[in-house]
């Protein structure tokens, strides 16, 4: 549809649209708020950690109960309201059908659907907040019979029972996981089938393969979740016994369905923003990505292993130790794949022209972070290890070496990217690498010394260390201490980038049309991109990544340019419509 | 649609993009179901006492219902093949034929849950659960959240094709007899594995 034919009103145009480009920002603003909300979280309880029973500014004195309910709400928030909708959801929605080249996703109202009901499960969750007894505390695997036992303990009324933190924390990641499902049906089908001519499956940008390989690992890891959680559901509004040991049930068999889900849910998060990376450093290293097909099969092979390793969550759960065996292996070989990964990227910017650009400082930070996540990986993913270190904050501080850079380098490289994309306009440069360089120091500062902390044996659901003169003693009280003044100063940092963002979009719009002298799709559309994205279809000549060609007149060649060595070879694809058969397609 | 739409939007791959959307929820569906029935079998398997339990449930009824859902696999099959032939008061027919076998095997599934709730044997099963028999209390959670999950696929089903059926009599949205078969096969086999595991195996 054309937004020239007929004019659209402010609600179809901003709030229940169906553009890729619209729902794209509203997840990544929604993503915004609640990564709001899940700082100030952070901010809450670490404050509490290293000034136990202190007035917390803002907030505050801060109960037991609160802590808990707040250490639970801030990780549930940051992977199922922060990473999923802004590293797959919004990724997946402003990237693939501009870098494919089409106009719209393939089933927009699907899309527009998928928004409304994440939208919902995010209100469902802030509302658990509110209800008698507050959010639920028990940690945000969820694990039973602290997730299961309201209803055995108390007995009480259905509704009651339905509107209490735990029942309203399982309903809303439902709700969000069926939000991520359709979204995930809408990447997968417009990817196989609304490129455009000559995008072959080996010149589409590991950005979109790797959307899409995300997308298929979601999908077939969450099914069995998305029935346990109903399952947990019942166990607390009906009375069902499915994880209660009182009532027949089984709490390992949550811990076996959750973390079936949620390991591949880490490498759901991972990919995207290793796409994104594959994206930026090409550009900025003016040189041919290093192994473009490698890191397709290297993804697809991580994809495989991915829900093969998930019980490694569990070595102290009272597994089997055969099994341990197995997971720690099949934990310890997934590396394998990611170190290619990573080796590719590296080799990328070997000799290249590296411009160190606002994007590739966050791109060269994520890989120096998440360098130090995946080698403390390797320590956890050996069983024998693990049982030591289990539940310390060496475990949290390795998860937020991986996940941070993760969620937030991505992120971040990716809008500092593609801001002149989407609006026309340009972020200031020098408050970018003032945000850059303090995020950076001041992530490295909060969490290296908590792996300190973490191998001295301090747990990480204790409140109040006070009492624990062992363990909790110097340095370990000024590391505390030194973590939280610093993650104060990493969430007040965020700050600059919100002040950057909203200056910038109140400029006046220079309309940029390719600033990165980058070669895939999305640059040939108009910055912004209308209702449509395209004025003619490109046609795709070569692969997304050919910089600096020998030959070539320009030290980048856009997709949709015809090279030199290029054949005219577009008829790959075979276009003729297939008519006996898909008479469906005439509508 | 704009023409330059119409010309290059043909999907490449041959795949209509409905079929394709329905392939990837069919496998979507069938994960949510294989989670459900792995772990009922690890249940099973761990307590064989749970015979018992399943010898409560009608295997008559069971097979009646195995045989109707089938032969509203056959009818939406003769559906799509009218479809195909744009032969709309065929399509129509077929349809009818098949929403009727969907309607009669919610009728008979409610014939059925009426004996068992009846019996005492509801999603909690209280009087077991007083009895302390928890463990085949849970037989019938498991029973009650596969088939009512079952039985809620069948519903939408229905719906869906109705709705399907009103478009159709307008003569628009042919193709989407197609989809609402796939669908339908998709539910009528996770009742062929639904039957045994709850029905036979005694």
């Amino acid at each position: 549809m054309d937004a020239t034919l007929h004019k659209q009103s402010f609600w179809s145009k901003y709030i229940f649209s169906t553009d890729h480009k619209v729902i794209g920002m509203q997840y990544a603003i929604m993503g915004i708020i609640m990564a709001g909300v899940g700082g100030f979280l952070a901010y809450v309880f670490r404050y509490n950690l290293a000034y136990p029973n202190a007035s917390i500014p803002l907030f505050g004195h801060l109960s037991a109960t609160q802590y808990n309910a707040f250490v639970t709400c801030h990780g549930m928030i940051m992977v199922f309201w922060v990473g999923m909708p802004v590293l797959l959801s919004a990724l997946g929605n402003l990237l693939i059908p501009l870098m494919i080249g089409t106009d719209d996703m393939a089933f927009p109202t699907v899309n527009m659907l998928s928004f409304w009901i994440f939208f919902l499960s995010a209100v469902v969750l802030l509302a658990s907040f509110f209800v008698p007894g507050g959010a639920f505390g028990g940690g945000w695997t969820m694990y039973p019979p602290f997730s299961a036992g309201g209803y055995v303990n108390h007995n009480p009324h259905f509704f009651t029972a339905l509107f209490s933190g735990v029942s309203l924390m399982i309903l809303a990641v439902a709700l969000e996981l069926v939000a991520m499902l359709m979204g995930g049906i809408n990447f997968v089908v417009t990817t196989i089938n609304k490129r455009t001519k000559g995008m072959t499956a080996f010149r589409v940008p590991i950005v979109v393969w790797f959307i899409n390989i995300a997308s298929v690992i979601f999908m077939f890891s969450v099914g069995p979740l998305v029935a346990g959680a109903f399952m947990l559901l019942f166990d607390n509004i009906l009375g069902t016994g499915f994880y209660d040991p009182a009532r027949g049930g089984d709490p390992m068999l949550w811990e076996h369905l959750f973390w079936f889900f949620g390991h591949p849910e880490v490498y759901v998060l991972l990919l995207p923003a290793l796409g994104v990376l594959a994206e930026i450093l090409p550009v900025f290293a003016r040189k041919p990505l290093f192994g473009y097909k490698p890191i397709i099969y290297m993804a697809l092979v991580s994809a495989v292993l991915s829900v093969l390793v998930w019980a490694h969550h569990q070595f102290v759960a009272g597994i089997d130790p055969r099994m341990a065996t197995f997971f720690s292996i099949g934990t310890i070989l997934i590396s394998i794949p990611f170190a290619g990964i990573f080796l590719s990227f590296m080799a990328t910017l070997w000799k290249g022209s590296i411009k160190f650009s606002v994007p590739m400082m966050w791109v060269l930070g994520f890989i120096g972070l998440f360098l130090i996540g995946g080698l403390t990986g390797l320590f956890l993913g050996s069983n024998t290890f693990d049982i030591y270190a289990h539940d310390t904050y060496f475990v949290v501080a390795h998860f937020h070496y991986t996940l941070f850079p993760d969620i937030f380098f991505g992120f971040f490289a990716a809008i500092y990217y593609w801001f002149p994309k989407f609006t026309g306009k340009s972020l200031n440069a020098g408050l970018g690498k003032l945000h850059f360089w303090l995020t950076f120091f001041a992530f490295n500062v909060t969490w290296f010394v908590l792996f300190f902390n973490g191998l001295a044996g301090q747990h990480r659901r204790i409140n109040d260390y006070s009492d624990f003169s062992l363990i909790m003693r110097e340095p370990y009280i000024t590391f505390e201490k030194i973590a939280t003044i610093s993650a104060i100063i990493l969430i007040l940092s965020q700050f600059i980038f919100l002040y950057n963002l909203f200056t910038s979009l109140a400029k006046a719009k220079k309309g940029v049309k390719n600033p990165w002298e980058s070669n895939t799709l999305e640059w040939v559309a108009d910055s912004p991109p209308p209702h449509g994205n395209f004025q003619t279809y490109p046609v795709v000549y070569h692969g997304p990544y050919e910089y600096s060609l020998p030959g070539e007149g320009a030290d980048f060649l856009p997709q949709n340019v015809q090279g030199k060595n290029d054949t005219n070879n577009v008829t790959q694809n075979n276009y003729e419509h297939k008519t006996a058969t898909s008479f469906a397609t005439h509508k | 649609m704009s023409t330059k739409q119409q010309h290059l939007s043909l999907p490449i791959n041959k795949v209509p993009e409905g079929r394709l959307g329905m392939w990837v929820l069919i496998a979507g569906e069938l994960v949510i179901f294989g989670g459900l029935i792995a772990t009922y079998l690890q249940y099973r398997l761990r307590y064989p006492q749970w015979s018992e339990m399943a010898a409560h449930t009608s295997t008559l009824i069971g097979a009646i219902n195995t045989v109707v859902l089938l032969c509203s696999s056959y009818t939406i099959v003769r559906a799509h093949e009218a479809a195909q032939h744009r032969d709309i008061p065929k399509v129509l027919t077929w349809m009818t034929c098949t929403i009727a076998g969907g309607l009669i095997f919610l009728v008979d599934k409610s014939i059925e849950y009426y004996h068992e709730i009846s019996e005492g044997f509801t999603f909690t099963s209280p009087h077991l659960q007083q009895a302390g028999d928890h463990v085949n209390s849970l037989f019938w959670s498991f029973y009650y959240i596969m088939t009512g999950l079952h039985g809620t696929h069948v519903l939408v089903g229905i719906i869906v094709m109705f709705i399907i059926m009103m478009q159709v009599r307008k003569g628009k949205n042919l193709h989407r007899v197609e989809l609402a078969g796939m669908y339908w096969h998709m539910v009528d086999l996770i009742w062929i594995f639904l039957f045994p595991l709850l029905y036979i195996a005694k």
